[in-house]
């Protein structure tokens, strides 16, 4: 069975229609994607110009730090999933697993060092209708960042948290011997995936940590 | 009782007869059943709404059910046509059916990404139907914030979270739909020799892509707004409840594209068989219906010009929803010059489709009264603007829906229905829908403002004729069930080509076989070759 022909599903002429179709199909699910974030991002921008002010300090309050070594992490687990991609394509399994792995090693760290950081959130008293409270001025618009802090980044750990599941599914699929340079569409598609969470986190990085912090 | 044992020949109903088989299918014509028996379903739901607040409007004062019974009322009626019949109905049902057929490919590309989308579709009705059980909604199908996150005590959340989930269903379709059309066209079969019906599909499928998106995540924000008292659409906080009408609007203006541009496929479809003759201006339709998919994202301010929005954008957003009236009307000009001299026969069919350009017709041109910045003052919330888009989504987009369900029947049943009876359904449709809508335009003119159960004793007259118009409507929507159903077991049974028509669906059998056919077709000419057919005539 091992590296045997790629199957073709019965609505297919042939490996070729078969590829294309898959690989548009995920390019118009990263489309919906963009602008299911798209929503996120215009209200953050739409409340942002209403209330710099509050927005600035808001981001003040944020963990620079945890937020940056994050970045770190998820860029270099692209990085990761890229070769992993080519290690399939080029017909090597042993290493696509190792490379896979080592992407769902980033990524399930991303999502620890994200839970660390909600949990000084909440210690520092910055989790909306929980426990929030600031002192300064324009309270509530503060409260609102952090309401968009907490909905643009807990959707998007969803997808990271998702993609670190498909990734190991996909991982386990190489190892049993899947894949061939004929036939390695689910990495290539779950590549497509994870680089677009890591693109759009590229975009929430600054916009809620950075902009206006000094 | 495995269906590979019954043999090659047998067609797609025939193939295996278990319920299990049913639910478990991969075959984009069952799923079509599947999703016809759904909405269906739906559709007489959100019709008993309809009936309801038609019987209460009889009288100036709410005297059949409370005021906030009414407001669940309307807010039910809209929230299941709009999300649970209408825009599933054309795509989900004979697009799902015909889309490969039409193109000569054996399935859509992810047949379990179709199957899919008509679970995440029951599971979304379900919760809509649930949020109905346990006492309904009163926001409006428009959920507008602050008050269906911060006021209402309704079951806001189940009937978001029903319209969220039944959000994917219609993605996955699209998703489909779009990948099948590029990659899966028979040998020969070009871009510019595809019917419009799947020029239709395309362009619909581009909505449904791009526009649910920002609805599901918008009523995510919602959702949380609602559960949790806190929001960016909460003017106390800082927050802009004219953002959510935005973000609302984006994906609900287009959604009536999602309705509209389907039926126009499958008028086009009929209206070319029926006449006999090609399809006048064949690139132009399958222009005119990418231009109104691509500007229907440009034109969502249209429902916001008395919100406060300014005024610059109001007029920004008047001048373009005029120009959604240009491809508009090619589609009109067109199938009348498609009817020019050509052998016209007034199937049931086919009086569908014209009663469709009629009213779609009308319902077109009282949108530019909406359109214009001024009179939409006056016009805003009346009654005007709902005769206007029953127009376009009853008279328009359903009445195509029931002539394409009568045109392709006996393709999806391999059973001939009753002519006479069908026309006589088309007929009282027909007459029905303008009894009940055309007062409206009336009576909102004269400033009877829509989602109020009680009204001056003067309007009397024109809701009167408005509600006896809803009884023979429902007439015509009940008749083809009976007619229908009675043809599937004592219809004679339908040859492969009924109508004549053109087309790859009619060159296979009646039912189609489970893989659609035999071999693979090859295309080798243009669409709509009816002259062709009768080219002695000169």
């Amino acid at each position: 069975m091992a590296s045997a022909a790629p199957p073709l599903a019965p609505q297919f002429d042939d490996v070729e229609q078969q590829r294309d179709a898959s690989k548009l199909g995920i390019w118009i699910f990263l489309a919906t994607e963009i602008l299911f974030f798209g929503v996120l991002f215009a209200a953050y921008a739409i409340t942002r110009v209403n209330h710099p002010a509050a927005f600035a300090a808001g981001s003040r309050l944020t963990d620079v730090s945890l937020a940056s070594i994050n970045t770190a992490v998820l860029l270099t687990s692209s990085l990761t999933m890229a070769l992993g991609v080519h290690a399939a394509q080029s017909g090597t399994p042993r290493a696509t697993v190792g490379w896979l792995a080592a992407t769902v090693a980033l990524g399930t760290a991303f999502l620890v060092v994200k839970a660390m950081e909600y949990r000084v959130d909440y210690i520092e008293h910055l989790v909306p209708t929980v426990n929030f409270f600031y002192p300064g001025p324009q309270s509530g618009q503060v409260e609102l960042f952090f309401y968009l802090y907490f909905v643009v980044t807990g959707v998007h750990a969803l997808h990271v948290f998702i993609g670190v599941a498909v990734i190991s599914v996909i991982a386990y699929m190489a190892w049993n011997n899947t894949f061939s340079p004929e036939y390695f569409t689910p990495v290539d598609l779950t590549g497509l995936y994870w680089h677009l969470v890591d693109i759009i986190w590229l975009f929430v990085y600054p916009l809620l940590y950075l902009i206006s912090r000094s | 009782m495995s269906s590979v044992s019954l043999g090659h020949q047998e067609n797609y109903l025939a193939a295996d007869f278990r319920l299990w088989s049913w639910l478990t299918t991969l075959d984009h014509k069952r799923i079509a059943i599947l999703y016809t028996v759904s909405i269906t379903l739906l559709f007489f739901i959100g019709g008993s709404a309809a009936a309801l607040i038609r019987l209460d409007l009889l009288t100036p004062h709410s005297e059949l059910v409370s005021i906030e019974t009414y407001n669940k009322l309307f807010t039910m009626h809209g929230v299941i046509m709009v999300w649970f019949f209408l825009i599933p109905s054309i795509p989900a049902t004979l697009g799902n059916f015909l889309v490969p057929l039409m193109i000569g490919a054996r399935d859509l590309a992810f047949p379990r990404l179709n199957l899919l989308s008509w679970y995440l579709y029951v599971i979304g009705a379900l919760f809509a139907i649930e949020s109905l059980i346990a006492g309904g909604v009163d926001t409006g199908w428009t959920f507008y914030t602050p008050f269906s996150t911060l006021f209402s005590n309704t079951h806001v959340f189940a009937a978001v979270t029903g319209v969220f989930i039944a959000g994917f269903s219609s993605i996955l379709t699209g998703l489909n739909f779009i990948v099948t059309i590029h990659e899966m066209r028979a040998p020969g079969l070009t871009w510019f020799r595809l019917p419009l019906f799947i020029w239709a599909m395309y362009a619909t499928s581009l909505i449904l892509v791009l526009a649910t998106p920002v609805l599901a995540m918008t009523l995510v924000l919602v959702t949380v707004e609602h559960l949790f008292r806190i929001g960016v659409f909460d003017p106390a906080l800082g927050g802009d409840p004219l953002l959510f009408q935005h973000l609302f609007w984006f994906y609900s203006h287009p959604a009536v594209y999602i309705m509209i541009v389907p039926a126009m496929g499958v008028a086009s479809e009929i209206i070319g068989c029926f006449a006999r003759n090609r399809i006048f201006g064949y690139r132009f339709m399958a222009y005119a219906m990418l231009a109104i998919a691509a500007f229907g994202f440009l034109v969502w301010g249209h429902h916001m010009f008395v919100s406060g929005q300014s005024a610059y954008a109001g007029t920004v957003f008047s001048l373009l929803t005029f120009l959604v009236s240009v491809p508009s009307a090619i589609k009109v000009f067109n199938w009348t010059a498609t009817l020019y001299k050509g052998r016209i026969s007034l199937e049931a069919p086919m009086l569908y489709a014209l009663g469709f350009v009629g009213l779609f017709t009308i319902g077109g041109l009282t949108g530019l009264f909406l359109a214009s910045l001024g009179l939409d003052v006056q016009l805003h919330d009346t009654y005007f603007v709902v005769a206007h888009f029953h127009y376009i989504m009853v008279g328009g987009a359903v009445m195509a829906f029931f002539g394409g369900i009568h045109f392709w029947w006996p393709k999806i049943t391999g059973r001939m229905y009753s002519d006479r009876w069908a026309r006589i359904a088309a007929i009282v449709t027909f007459i029905g829908f303008n009894l009940t809508f055309f007062p409206q335009f009336i009576v909102g003119y004269l400033g009877m403002p829509r989602r109020y159960p009680e009204y001056p004793p003067e309007f009397q007259i024109w809701n009167v004729l408005s509600s006896s118009g809803a009884i023979v409507l429902a007439f015509g929507y009940v008749l083809p069930l009976f007619y229908l159903f009675w043809s599937l077991r004592h219809g004679p049974r339908a040859p492969s080509n009924p109508w004549n028509a053109k087309g790859l669906e009619w060159q296979t059998s009646s039912p189609p076989l489970p893989e659609n056919f035999l071999r693979t077709p090859v295309v080798t000419e243009e669409p709509y070759a009816y002259a062709t057919q009768r080219s002695s005539d000169g």
